[in-house]
């Protein structure tokens, strides 16, 4: 084994495009990594939302999973901006606050949880750049895709720049660079950093609006050609694909990175989940 | 009548104390609304809600829809030249409005789901029948399928209050 972590699955991995998971879970036997399982742990609580409702039981919530992490002895390893946005974020906000951390701790003895701030949160698209690297994974495509995609990076992968330092976030290249590897070309297009639109609590309490947003990179990427896009989180990932049923003339099929190196590696297509995608996937 | 508002420190103060400590920073140059996505296709302007919370006009800020018109996409934040945080500042505020009661029903509802199952989202029959098909358990292992980590994630709702904000569920 060349190491483990604690797979952190979320919400909308597992309950809506549980392909997500599943070739999560095969990339990474295939590269030699150990996913260890995180049972119990809960909503990471998505950041959007619950930290905009009440950031004390955002921060409570998250503790609890860094807590089941730390337990277990394994670093978290997320498959969606939202969690890593979430379980990143906390883990700062306890390491830079030791009076939170105190509340903290005074709420998870409660429930028999203690957290003494040792877990690392990672998000899988960062760990294959940058443990794993190009030589491993060009080592295991089998399958040289040869295709036009557009890289979708969404907001809470490298941003906040300040605290998380893995790309420049104007002009990031992690992703671009991943999407190569397998022998797809990462497209430029206009306004790439730009975010799918339904963050923040955007989609569920102003929908039109997060398909406004959402409409603007579609028109953008069909322009430059895009036959796919390529994304590294689950929520962005279901707003690109549900939102092609009410922006009209667009049929582009979304993919997750981890789907997308489930490709690459040449994993039985029954293994991507690649059904529960409202814009089919002809690959 | 004058249209000229009173403002209020105390509210400022709060937002500081709260951790938006780099409030005071902002010289109001534009650059985060010229960079929101959000305030190119609404009324949305980010630098005038920063100036509000400046100034602690709290009515002008807590009760409006504006507050929620942000995804905390973090371009403004990124490119701030006072690196006032900026999306901290909205989520303060936003914490404010939600203590007052200005939360939307579907906000509410997110709510009310993680006091149930301690997700967002729903599993349907289709997907739950798609994860066996793949070999995974039909309900992924998480506090949704385990009711004593379910009833722990509801524990520390109960005791932050997150359960009477959201209207006791
Ligand atoms: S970019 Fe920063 S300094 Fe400029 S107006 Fe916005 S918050 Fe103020
Ligand atoms: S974080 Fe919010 S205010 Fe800042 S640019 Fe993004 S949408 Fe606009």
């Amino acid at each position: 084994m060349s190491g483990k972590f604690g797979f952190f699955l979320g919400c909308v991995a597992p309950l809506r495009y549980p392909g997500i998971e599943k070739a999560t879970r095969e990339v990474f036997k295939a590269l030699n990594y150990e996913l260890v399982e995180l049972e119990g742990a809960g909503c990471c609580p998505a950041p959007g939302v619950i930290k905009s409702f009440d950031e004390p039981t955002w921060l409570a919530l998250a503790a609890r999973n860094l807590a089941i992490a730390e337990k277990k002895g394994v670093d978290i390893m997320t498959i969606c901006n939202g969690c890593y946005g979430s379980l990143f974020d906390a883990n700062h906000v306890l390491h830079e606050h030791p009076e939170k951390l105190k509340e903290v701790n005074e709420i998870l003895k409660d429930i028999g949880l203690h957290y003494s701030g040792k877990t690392k949160v990672r998000h899988f698209a960062e760990v294959l750049h940058n443990e794993v690297g190009m030589e491993r994974i060009q080592a295991a495509v089998k399958n040289k895709l040869d295709l036009n995609v557009a890289a979708h990076y969404g907001c809470h992968f490298i941003r906040p720049s300040k605290i998380k330092h893995l790309d420049d976030p104007e002009r990031p290249v992690l992703l671009d660079e991943l999407i190569e590897w397998t022998g797809a070309h990462s497209l430029p297009y206009k306004d790439k950093n730009m975010c799918c639109g339904a963050g923040g609590g955007v989609r569920s309490r102003n929908s039109s609006l997060a398909l406004e947003f959402t409409a603007e990179k579609l028109k953008n990427i069909k322009a430059a050609g895009g036959m796919y896009i390529i994304d590294v989180c689950p929520f962005c990932h279901l707003q690109f694909d549900r939102s092609q049923k009410d922006v009209k003339g667009y049929d582009i099929p979304v993919i997750h990175l981890a789907q997308l190196y489930g490709l690459a590696f040449g994993l039985p297509r029954s293994d991507l989940g690649l059904e529960a995608h409202e814009v089919k996937v002809n690959l | 009548m004058s249209n000229i508002k009173e403002p209020d420190p105390v509210f400022t103060k709060a937002i500081i104390d709260a951790g938006g400590k780099t409030l005071d920073l902002c010289y109001q140059c534009g650059t985060c609304t010229a960079s929101c996505p959000s305030g190119r296709r609404t009324g949305f302007r980010t630098r005038q809600l920063i100036r509000k919370a400046q100034l602690g006009l709290k009515d002008d800020i807590l009760p409006t829809e504006d507050l929620w018109l942000c995804t905390t996409c973090y371009s403004c934040v990124e490119r701030c030249p006072r690196e006032v945080e900026i999306t901290d500042i909205i989520t303060i505020m936003r914490n404010m409005a939600v203590k007052k009661g200005y939360m939307a029903d579907q906000h509410k509802k997110i709510g009310a789901s993680m006091m149930k199952t301690a997700t967002t989202v729903p599993l349907s029959p289709e997907n739950s029948a798609l994860r066996e098909k793949m070999g995974l358990p039909a309900v992924p292992p998480m506090a949704i399928s385990d009711p004593k980590a379910l009833e722990d994630f509801r524990t520390i709702m109960r005791k932050t209050g997150f359960d009477k904000l959201i209207g006791g569920a």
